[in-house]
């Protein structure tokens, strides 16, 4: 039996935090290493995403922490939001790919886009995880460019329809709703995109999981197709407007996505350095051979400078803040050092570190996907450089 | 059904003991504290049972230091309704004199319940709770592992060796939990938001004279070290000899 | 001059073995106060022919308290006569087994005494004209000493710990009063499998972990403790798994054992079981993982597949203990 995680905080961040934002870190904690942990790997290794721990993730109000309580959500500050994405990614980047998905991209533009009627009907019963959600934006053809989209929405007399095709997105086969990004206008103009409620029993909607992936594995992705489906007039979301509508989800998402990384990071650390005490070779530990020792400085140094990056992000994100830039930049440098940290503590592990009993394998083959989506990497050294310089790259 | 929920702060079980300068207590400095884990089913069973009666109250009161006031909201996320905290820079060794504090507070309370955990993780001394009851008056049974309460009555069981000891009483009662009384819940995110606006009490504690002195406290003798005696079933004669001419425990 | 009272332990009409365990630490004590042990024993009707060997075990006098009401542990009544005696005696000292009842039973003692108490203590003392007492603290992880500031103090000792001895002392008998008082009943006692020996009360304890690999595997733990004429224990993991009953776990959410011999099969050695059998004698420790934490603890270990080493040594014990 594993034993409990007790956090790695070399600079006493745990200090700077308040007491209920200690206390909602300490809950999520003890639930993962209780109630995720002792079933994540038959599910990674399965395939499936562990769906039977949705209706306790959702009474302790793990989604949507951070929207309003009139919306029966938690009503949670930044920091806290954080750190649910913290220890539910250190349990699995799979699992927190589910609550970033169902909190920040599905919930928050409904709250941020949709009518009061719109907010009323759905934010309570996703936060009580009576309704899984998915978002639906990236296209096939279209990933780091979203913008190109070719998934269009038609005004008819009743309401749309809804026509194209979307590819990686995570719980479509097994959400009952689908907020759907469709171009409105001509298929040049970006600035018609606008986003759409789509329950996923409209006929012409199907989900079809996306087989063989080797990261991620304990969590459902999928490609919807959408083939003249009709919605009615209040399946749009008024406020939304244009790419940067959507993009403003990812924000949120990324914001989740750059604590949830160190989460990861944190496990992976936490186990090497356990292992190492205790793994004996030549007579004596691991932990004391140079080379080893310096594997866990720079894990622990990056994983440090990580938290007090994140730390502040929520701050300022508590103060309105938070600019896209500024996420960018924290996505970009946690979900880098926690491919570095899992790399380097799986290499520590020896060959016990390629067995599913031991994480850092399994964090390290779904952190490439935390690295790749959500903005890869490469687009967020973009998103900065253009901030820095005042030119764009992209293109 | 007005419920009283007596909890203590503790180090974390997994704390590594470091001894005080004062070589008669821990070293606190980096210690993780927690509520006594016994405590938490005693919490648990007092917001199944308001929850069962339809309404009433849960009332989380502890003995301790300032910090308490962290336990206390702990209980309060939960759920419990409002908490006490009976005001003591360090509680004392002496289990009397945490009871008659505790007494005290809890006396003309009017409580249908009052809970403790079986004993506290820290002194081990599984004393407060019936002397408790005790000071009170009060029917008592200890280390309870599965309850059921009907109509003003109560039948609870508790391990004894070699069985399980089925007791009847009439409430109101003290009852000190036990593990496998019930799971308790975590705090929800929206629990310990609303812990917050909870009201919590603080009075300093009545605790009379204490008449338990800790001398000193000190790690554990070390162990003499042991020795792999060998590999395999090839090895048991080995022990088995070792077991009966060094050890003599054959 | 300060008497001890020893409280002992009956069950069925029989003494229970921490009842001479009890008696003996009362004898020391007694003797560093320079006074006598009077041994209390409550129970049915006929009770006082338990109370007969008590002499040898170090009582000065026998006080029996009989009634059928008390049969079994009546929580209050022994309580209400326990204090009953204590007041009408000159003593320094009420000790109690630290048994089920025992712990039950103590603080009541302590309360209804104004005394101050000492639970679990693995040694007492006199020094300074006050009662010590020394006792594990922070699951095992500390020892503590403690001085009672009072004439009268209440404790329970940890069973298993006070090896009795031989004292031939009188064990004059007499007849107390049995004090009948019950807020709480005690309606009956359901027994557990027949004749299976507690894993507290055992002097020899083989415990299994996970290395057993499911809960139809135990059978070899049965049968190696059964060999030695031992309970059987279990770690946590497979109290939780299911395979086995909470009565049998042994470490710091369940049972605190200090038997003369531990045989942890299996078990790797986690804080919390170490916490709950680190006092027992002798250490024995089976496991495929030589680098398990419990054979840091071990006295003595044996790495390899314990489906193979297990049989042999139960086949060699049998023969030992036969021979």
């Amino acid at each position: 039996m594993a034993p409990r995680f007790e956090g790695v905080d070399f600079y006493d961040v745990g200090s700077l935090l308040s007491e209920e934002e200690r206390a909602v870190r300490d809950t999520v904690r003890q639930w993962v290493d209780d109630r995720l942990a002792p079933v994540i790997n038959r599910h990674y290794v399965e395939g499936t995403f562990p769906r039977e721990l949705v209706p306790e993730m959702a009474e302790l109000g793990f989604f949507g922490a951070n929207l309003p309580e009139e919306y029966g959500c938690a009503g949670l500050n930044n920091v806290a939001y954080g750190l649910i994405m913290q220890e539910l990614e250190r349990g699995d980047s799979g699992v927190r790919s589910f609550a970033s998905v169902q909190g920040a991209l599905v919930m928050y533009p409904i709250h941020a886009f949709g009518s009061e009627e719109q907010r009323k009907r759905w934010l309570p019963k996703m936060a009580a995880g009576e309704v899984i959600g998915c978002f639906g934006l990236t296209e096939p053809d279209y990933g780091s460019n979203p913008g190109g989209m070719i998934t269009t929405a038609k005004e008819t007399k009743d309401g749309w329809v809804l026509n194209g095709a979307k590819m990686w997105i995570t719980n479509g086969s097994t959400a009952q709703v689908a907020i759907v990004w469709a171009k409105t206008g001509a298929l040049g103009d970006a600035g018609g995109i606008r986003g759409f409620i789509v329950p996923t029993d409209t006929p012409g909607f199907s989900a079809k999981d996306q087989k063989g992936k080797l990261s991620l594995r304990a969590s459902d992705t999928s490609e919807l197709v959408l083939q003249d489906v009709q919605v009615g007039k209040d399946a749009l979301l008024p406020g939304s407007k244009g790419l940067k509508s959507p993009l403003s989800c990812l924000t949120q998402a990324r914001y989740g996505i750059a604590w949830g990384a160190l989460g990861a990071a944190m496990g992976c650390y936490d186990e090497a350095l356990r292992y190492a005490k205790q793994r004996v070779m030549f007579g004596k530990p691991i932990a004391a051979f140079q080379l080893q020792q310096q594997r866990l400085a720079e894990m622990l140094t990056e994983i440090t400078k990580g938290q007090l990056l994140v730390l502040q992000l929520g701050r300022l994100k508590d103060q309105g803040k938070a600019t896209p830039q500024r996420v960018s930049l924290a996505k970009r440098n946690n979900v880098n050092v926690a491919c570095d940290v899992a790399r380097e503590a799986r290499r520590l592990l020896g060959a016990n570190g390629i067995l599913v009993e031991y994480t850092a394998m399994r964090h390290l083959a779904n952190l490439e996907s935390v690295y790749t989506y959500e903005g890869t990497h490469d687009m967020h050294t973009l998103i900065l450089g253009e901030e820095i310089t005042g030119i764009s790259a992209f293109e | 059904m007005k419920i009283a929920v007596c909890i203590k702060r503790v180090p974390d079980t997994e704390t590594r003991i470091r001894i005080g300068g004062d070589g008669a207590s821990i070293d606190e400095s980096g210690v993780k504290f927690v509520v006594n884990p016994y405590d938490e089913f005693a919490i648990e069973e007092a917001l199944q049972r308001k929850e069962k009666a339809g309404g009433g109250e849960v009332v989380a009161i502890a003995l301790g230091p300032d910090a308490a006031q962290e336990t206390i909201r702990g209980a309060l996320a939960m759920g419990a309704d409002r908490g006490v905290l009976l005001k003591a820079d360090k509680v004392p060794a002496d289990a009397l004199a945490v009871a008659r504090a505790l007494a005290a507070e809890l006396k003309d309370g009017g409580w249908d319940l009052v809970l403790f955990g079986k004993l506290a993780v820290d002194d081990y001394n599984h004393g407060v709770g019936p002397m408790t009851a005790e000071l009170l008056g009060l029917p008592c049974v200890t280390a309870v592992v599965k309850l059921e309460l009907e109509g003003g009555r109560g039948v609870a069981e508790r391990e004894v060796e070699g069985g399980m000891e089925v007791v009847e009483f009439a409430l109101p009662a003290v009852l000190t939990a036990d593990k496998g009384l019930n799971t308790p819940r975590y705090p929800a995110l929206k629990g310990i938001m609303a812990a917050k606006k909870k009201p919590i009490e603080i009075k300093p504690a009545a605790l009379g004279e204490a008449r338990v002195a800790v001398t000193t406290l000190a790690l554990p003798a070390d162990r003499k070290a042991g020795r792999i005696v060998g590999e395999g079933p090839d090895a048991v004669g080995e022990l088995v000899r070792l077991l009966r001419t060094e050890a003599k425990v054959l | 001059m300060a008497n001890v009272l020893a409280v002992t332990e009956q069950r069925d009409g029989a003494l229970r073995k921490s009842s001479r365990e009890v008696v003996w630490a009362a004898r020391q004590l007694a003797d560093a106060m320079g006074g006598a042990v009077d041994a209390l024993v409550l129970g049915g009707p006929g009770v006082d022919a338990a109370g007969a060997t008590l002499g040898e075990a170090g009582a000065d006098r026998v006080l029996v308290a009989e009634d059928a009401a008390f049969a079994r542990y009546a929580p209050d009544g022994y309580a209400a006569t326990v204090a009953a005696v204590a007041k009408a005696g000159s003593y320094g000292a009420v000790l109690v087994a630290a048994t089920a009842a025992g712990k039950d039973l103590a603080p009541r003692v302590a309360a209804r005494l104004d005394a101050p108490l000492g639970t679990d203590v693995t040694g007492v003392a006199f020094a300074g004209g006050k009662v010590a007492a020394t006792r594990p603290v922070y699951a095992g992880k500390a020892v503590q000493q403690l001085r009672f500031d009072a004439p009268l103090a209440v404790i329970s000792v940890r069973p298993n710990t006070f090896a009795p001895g031989s004292a031939g002392k009188p064990g004059t008998a007499s007849k107390v009063p049995a004090v009948l008082e019950s807020r709480v009943t005690v309606r009956e006692v359901k027994a557990a499998e027949q004749g299976k020996l507690d894993v507290a009360e055992a002097s020899v304890v083989v415990s299994g972990g996970r290395g057993l690999r499911g809960p139809e595997h135990f059978a070899l733990i049965e049968s190696l403790a059964k060999a030695f004429g031992g309970a059987v224990g279990a770690s946590r993991a497979v109290v939780d798994a299911g395979w086995r009953p909470h009565a049998e776990q042994v470490g710091q959410t369940g049972k605190t054992v200090s038997p003369q011999l531990y045989v942890a099969v299996g078990i790797s050695g986690a804080i919390q079981h170490l916490a709950g059998m680190r006092t027992a004698k002798v250490i024995v420790a089976i496991n495929k993982d030589k680098d398990a934490p419990i054979f840091q603890l071990a006295d003595y270990g044996i790495v390899g597949d314990l489906f193979e080493i297990v049989p042999k040594l139960t086949e060699e014990i049998a023969k030992a203990r036969a021979g």
